[in-house]
């Protein structure tokens, strides 16, 4: 095995161009695992760690452009404002170890359906920039998952940062696992509103072959708070509408039964959370003293 | 050869502990350097020269081996040796702890998901994992037997087909390895005048002890055709005892020293690298070290026995039981390890800590082809005390009574008798236990509040951010449990010290060798501290645990300070009785006072009962050092009867009681566990800081069985979950306040009074925290680990 070591971004690129097979390595935190496990034993590893402009980020008006490489602790400490529920999500990843060293990029390039950033990516609205000698292209994270442990990258093709929209409202993220810190998601969910442009936008993770939005309970939900009025007057959702929303969003999962929980659970417990996070994101969007179930905090 | 060392310079952190004799909170001399990762563990040995080892393991839950190619593994540059079950030296090619059934590498048949099937030694990790994978094994898969009735079908495959073990003539069928049953009073009579009946069908899931070291040692060969060992291990002596037949060796010429172990829990107790490593050294003439990853450690020890238990309690309007009768049954997997002496224990300790005349009891454990299970912290009596804790609050509901008023009508007291008929001749606080905790103050509620919002911390799910407090409901749950201490059933259970007294530099310093294995559970401190307090020295060396003393017995069912601490007590006691003696001779005429017996060794003095200074230690010893091996023993036990289970067949027994707070997000099945205060009698605390350690430890490991740890086995008898990612244990942010209460009532039989401690909390914990979930819920929730599924019905 070939360990590359490109100093610069266009150095990577170069060398992503020669060895496609390359498999890039930033945290480490999926990919050492493998080949620690022999899972995976790729020819070269193409090591991102001194290309610097991969762990900054730029905040511009409409976008946070998030470099591949920023770690997730970085995320939570710096970027909550911005970025509310993928620092949620970032928060939710392993433990403070793993938090210092793994990356949105990492867990983008792995694709896992149980990967933490997806849904709050998928909420949010996000667009992966794509790079490799032939150019730059933005990949919509709607399109991005083609698969399990899939997604759209060209052989050649670099994950050079994540275009990820800036919060415009309040957004959630929450995760189901079997313990209460340090747990792989049995199945995640990620919701924000976006008042600008009156939609509600949503994610689920591990409940499908992919992490997907729950396309139909987002149009439903859109219509209903429209007609409703409830952008305008701010009143408090009807537990009816909540409970359909979180209906449409267990209908949206194709789960499995697999060694961490059952399909029923999945589906289930998407439900809850959709209706949850809903709750909370329309409180806090209603306003203080308008809420009824408060906010959270955590450290 | 030079001995081994760690590449780093590491250190196991023995030699001189830290100060304080029996009842002082001594620290650990290691405790510094495991936190630090400066400890050296069995992993972290090297030798120079030095092969790798590694292990091929079975794809198949039962399958006959057709044929075993090891030609292109052998031919593979870097490669030394591949050893399979052809190659075994010895007629011996079996070992096991109570039944020599396993073998070293399969014979033509395996027998379980992950059986050592061939060896291989070269000279790089990497490349012996590499030529493993090219050994080429034909595999003809057959026919499972997974649970009882698969087991004890008429046609049912039998895992050891011509058995002569000692249990092979009094079972009922070739693949139930034993069945103990205990009956005693008249149940039929009793059930008669029972006003309210209950029942209950309770499982166990498979526990694994989840220790972080995994499994590792180096075998260096010896000039003299011999090897040896450094391992870490439970209990050197056991090991020795199935390592040297199956090398073909007098045990003479192997001799082993314990290296740092990373924890054990049981999992230690059986053989796991030992015989391969040996094996491969003695091959090709060179060191070779093995090291499991987390994976292969799924596979590389015993687990806890999953069990079926089905009871049944009677008892009278007022709350007092008239009779029990239950069935356990324990599956043992495809080899015996441990399984006999866990019937046992599940059997004798299936009532509970109550009084309960009239019993009908039934244990036994399965051979099947799932992983084999043995010897883990709690040891059969885990099972029963889910089980029984289920059916006292189960028949509470039924009286409509306090379920800790059920509880303390029927408690134990001194000298109540057992199911098997011994009494229990020391105290036994139980319902003083359960009293205690009962009246702690309850956590606040709602404790997830603060003037922020909520801390989800505090809640179900922490920070996976799941509720803010919708769906949470409170719940707040009893248990208690009994557990034996020391070996059991007429074993000969003793343990070896040898101390010496020496002047050096001018002082006193005493050096405590034992084979003890240090495996966390404090030995190191509480042997120090027993030689200070009986030699009256400040100096404790502490040797490293070898077999060049002898047994300590195994570091396993709460017994290590018990044996080996009495055993050094003993030695010690050796050592004062010729320090004085040759005080006599020496100083004799210059006092009155020597002819007294009131004489006590003293801050390096020997002094009078009044105190007053006789010699100093180091003017007696004249340079001459006081050298004593001494054997202590426990009192002796007796083997149960096989047909009524009667006779005294434990030492000592160890009670205590948790009260678990526990909030439950009743929409996701998630649970918090709130707080789980324990009450613990332990006789005496030789180490107080320690037994809260062991406590708290224990505590979470049962925390850990009620809501998450299982090893989920498939119906192809393969495991599903070897991993950290999958096989969940409690964070600390899973693992609540645990207030300790310690009760000291001393037993008369035991050095200083003292009881075994590190058993017990891991029974009752479980229950009390399925008990506190069941009262948030309303369920059932008759099975362990509880699932988010089980919670929410899907």
């Amino acid at each position: 095995m070939d360990f590359l070591r490109p100093t610069g971004w266009a150095d990577a690129l170069a060398a992503k161009a020669e060895h496609p097979a390359a498999v890039p390595i930033a945290g480490g935190t999926d990919v050492m695992v493998e080949i620690n496990f022999d899972q995976r034993r790729p020819e070269h590893l193409l090591d991102l760690g001194r290309v610097d402009e991969l762990t900054e980020w730029e905040t511009g008006e409409e976008y946070v452009r998030l470099g591949a490489a920023v770690p997730y602790t970085r995320i939570m400490e710096r970027l909550r404002p911005e970025l509310p529920g993928l620092a949620l999500a970032a928060h939710t990843v392993g433990s403070p170890q793993i938090r210092h060293r793994g990356t949105v990029g990492g867990n983008l390039g792995a694709a896992s359906p149980a990967g933490d950033c997806h849904p709050a990516l998928l909420a949010a609205g996000a667009e992966i920039e794509a790079a490799s000698v032939r150019g730059t292209r933005l990949i919509p994270v709607d399109e991005f998952y083609t698969g399990v442990k899939r997604n759209a990258l060209a052989p050649d093709e670099l994950i050079r940062a994540v275009r990820i929209r800036r919060a415009d409202g309040p957004q959630q993220f929450s995760k189901v696992g079997t313990r209460n810190a340090m747990v792989i998601a049995l199945c995640a969910f990620g919701l924000a509103l976006h008042p600008a442009t009156r939609t509600v936008r949503t994610g689920i993770g591990s409940a499908a072959p992919t992490p997907v939005r729950a396309h139909a309970a987002e149009d439903f939900l859109n219509a209903a708070l429209a007609e409703g009025g409830f952008w305008e007057s701010g009143r408090a959702l009807p537990p009816s509408l909540a409970g359909q929303f979180a209906e449409l969003c267990s209908g949206a999962c194709a789960p499995i039964d697999d060694v961490r929980g059952s399909a029923a659970y999945r589906r289930h417990a998407v439900g809850v959370m959709a209706r949850r996070t809903l709750a909370w994101t329309w409180d806090e969007f209603r306003g203080p003293g308008r809420s009824t179930e408060g906010g959270a905090s955590c450290a | 050869m030079g001995a081994p060392h760690t590449p780093t310079g590491l250190t196991q952190g023995l030699g001189t502990a830290a100060q304080g004799g029996v009842g002082a909170s001594t620290l650990r001399p290691d405790g510094t350097l495991k936190t630090t990762g400066e400890f050296a563990f069995a992993s972290d040995l090297w030798h120079e020269d030095m092969l790798w080892g590694c292990t091929l393991r079975s794809p198949h839950a039962h399958a006959e081996i057709r044929s075993l190619d090891t030609a292109e593994a052998l031919a593979q540059p870097g490669v030394y040796a591949v050893l399979t079950y052809a190659d075994l030296p010895a007629a011996a090619k079996h070992y096991g702890l109570e039944i020599r059934d396993t073998p070293v590498l399969a014979d033509g048949r395996v027998r379980h998901h992950g059986e050592p099937v061939a060896i291989v030694a070269a000279d790089h990790p990497e490349t012996a994992r590499r030529a493993a994978a090219k050994i080429k094994v034909d595999y003809a898969p057959l026919p499972l037997v997974t649970d009882e009735a698969s087991a004890t079908a008429a046609d049912a495959p039998l895992l050891h087909p011509d058995r002569t073990d000692r249990h092979a003539a009094h079972v009922p069928h070739p693949n139930i390895v034993h069945r103990q049953p205990i009956v005693r009073g008249d149940v039929a009579a009793a059930r008669a005048r029972a006003e309210v009946i209950v029942t209950g069908e309770y499982e166990v899931g498979m526990q694994d002890q989840a220790f972080l070291g995994p499994e590792s040692g180096l075998a260096v060969p010896a000039e003299d055709g011999g090897v040896d060992l450094y391992i870490a291990t439970q209990w050197l002596h056991s090991d020795l005892r199935q390592i040297a037949p199956v090398l073909g060796l007098p045990e003479s010429q192997v001799r082993m020293t314990l290296s740092g172990v990373g924890g054990a829990f049981g999992g230690r107790e059986d053989l796991s690298m030992q015989i391969h490593a040996s094996l491969l050294a003695l091959r090709t003439g060179r060191p070779v070290k093995m090291v499991y990853n987390r994976f292969e450690s799924f596979f590389g020890h015993v687990h806890r026995h999953p069990a079926r238990l089905r009871y049944e309690h009677g008892a009278t309007r007022d709350g007092k039981l008239t009779h029990m009768t239950c069935r356990i049954v324990l599956d043992g997997g495809a080899y015996a390890s441990a399984s006999p002496a866990v019937v046992g224990n599940a059997s004798s300790l299936s009532v509970g800590p109550y009084a309960v005349d009239h019993v009908d009891i039934e244990a036994l454990a399965l051979y099947t082809n799932n992983p084999p299970c043995g010897a883990m912290r709690g040891f059969g009596a885990v099972q029963a005390c889910f089980a029984y804790e289920a059916q006292m609050d189960r028949l509470a509901a039924e009286l409509a009574m306090d379920p800790v008023e059920l509880r303390r009508r029927n408690a134990m007291s001194q000298g109540t008798l057992m199911p098997t008929g011994q009494a229990v001749d020391a105290p036994a606080p139980v319902a003083e236990l359960l009293r205690r905790v009962k009246a702690l103050p309850l956590p606040p509620e709602k404790q997830w509040e603060t003037t922020e919002g909520a801390d989800v911390r505090a809640l179900p799910g922490g920070l996976s951010n799941t509720t803010h407090g919708e769906g949470v409901v409170r719940g707040v749950g009893y248990a208690v449990g009994i557990k034996n201490v020391g070996f059991s059933e007429g074993f000969d259970d003793f343990s070896t010290a040898r101390v010496r007294l020496e002047a050096v530099g001018g002082e006193p310093v005493a050096v405590v060798h034992t084979a003890a294995a240090e495996v966390g559970q404090g030995g190191v401190t509480v042997h120090a501290q027993i030689a200070r307090t009986e030699l009256g020295v400040a100096q404790v060396t502490i040797h490293p645990a070898d077999t060049r003393v002898g047994s300590a017995g195994s570091t396993s069912a709460s017994r290590q300070t018990y044996v080996t601490g009495g055993a050094v007590k003993h030695a010690c006691e050796a050592v004062r009785a010729e320090v004085l003696e040759r005080g006599r001779a020496r100083f004799g005429a210059s006092h009155p006072a020597w002819a007294t017996a009131e004489l006590r060794l003293e801050g390096g003095k020997v002094v009078t009962d009044g105190g007053e200074v006789l010699a100093d230690l180091v003017d007696v010893l004249a340079g001459d050092a006081v050298d004593v091996e001494r054997v202590w023993r426990h009192r002796p036990t007796q083997p149960f009867d096989r047909r009524t289970g009667q006779g005294d067949g434990h030492v000592q027994y160890s009670f205590a009681a948790h009260r678990a707070v526990v909030e439950v997000d009743t929409e996701l099945g998630l649970v918090k566990v709130v707080e789980l205060a324990c009450a613990q009698d332990v006789g005496k605390a030789l180490n107080p800081l320690s037994v809260v350690g062991q406590i708290q430890g224990g505590t979470t490991q049962g925390l850990g069985l009620a809501v998450m740890e299982e090893i989920v086995v498939g119906d192809d008898g393969r495991v599903r979950n070897p991993s950290f990612t999958d096989y969940l244990i409690p964070t600390i942010l899973d693992t609540p306040p645990i207030p300790v209460d310690i009760l000291e009532l001393a037993d008369a039989a035991a050095p200083y009074g003292l009881r075994g401690v590190g058993e017990a909390p891991t029974l009752s914990a479980t229950p009390a925290v399925v008990a506190a979930i069941r009262a948030a819920t309303g369920l059932p929730l008759t099975r362990v680990p509880v699932r988010p599924e089980h919670l929410t019905g899907t």
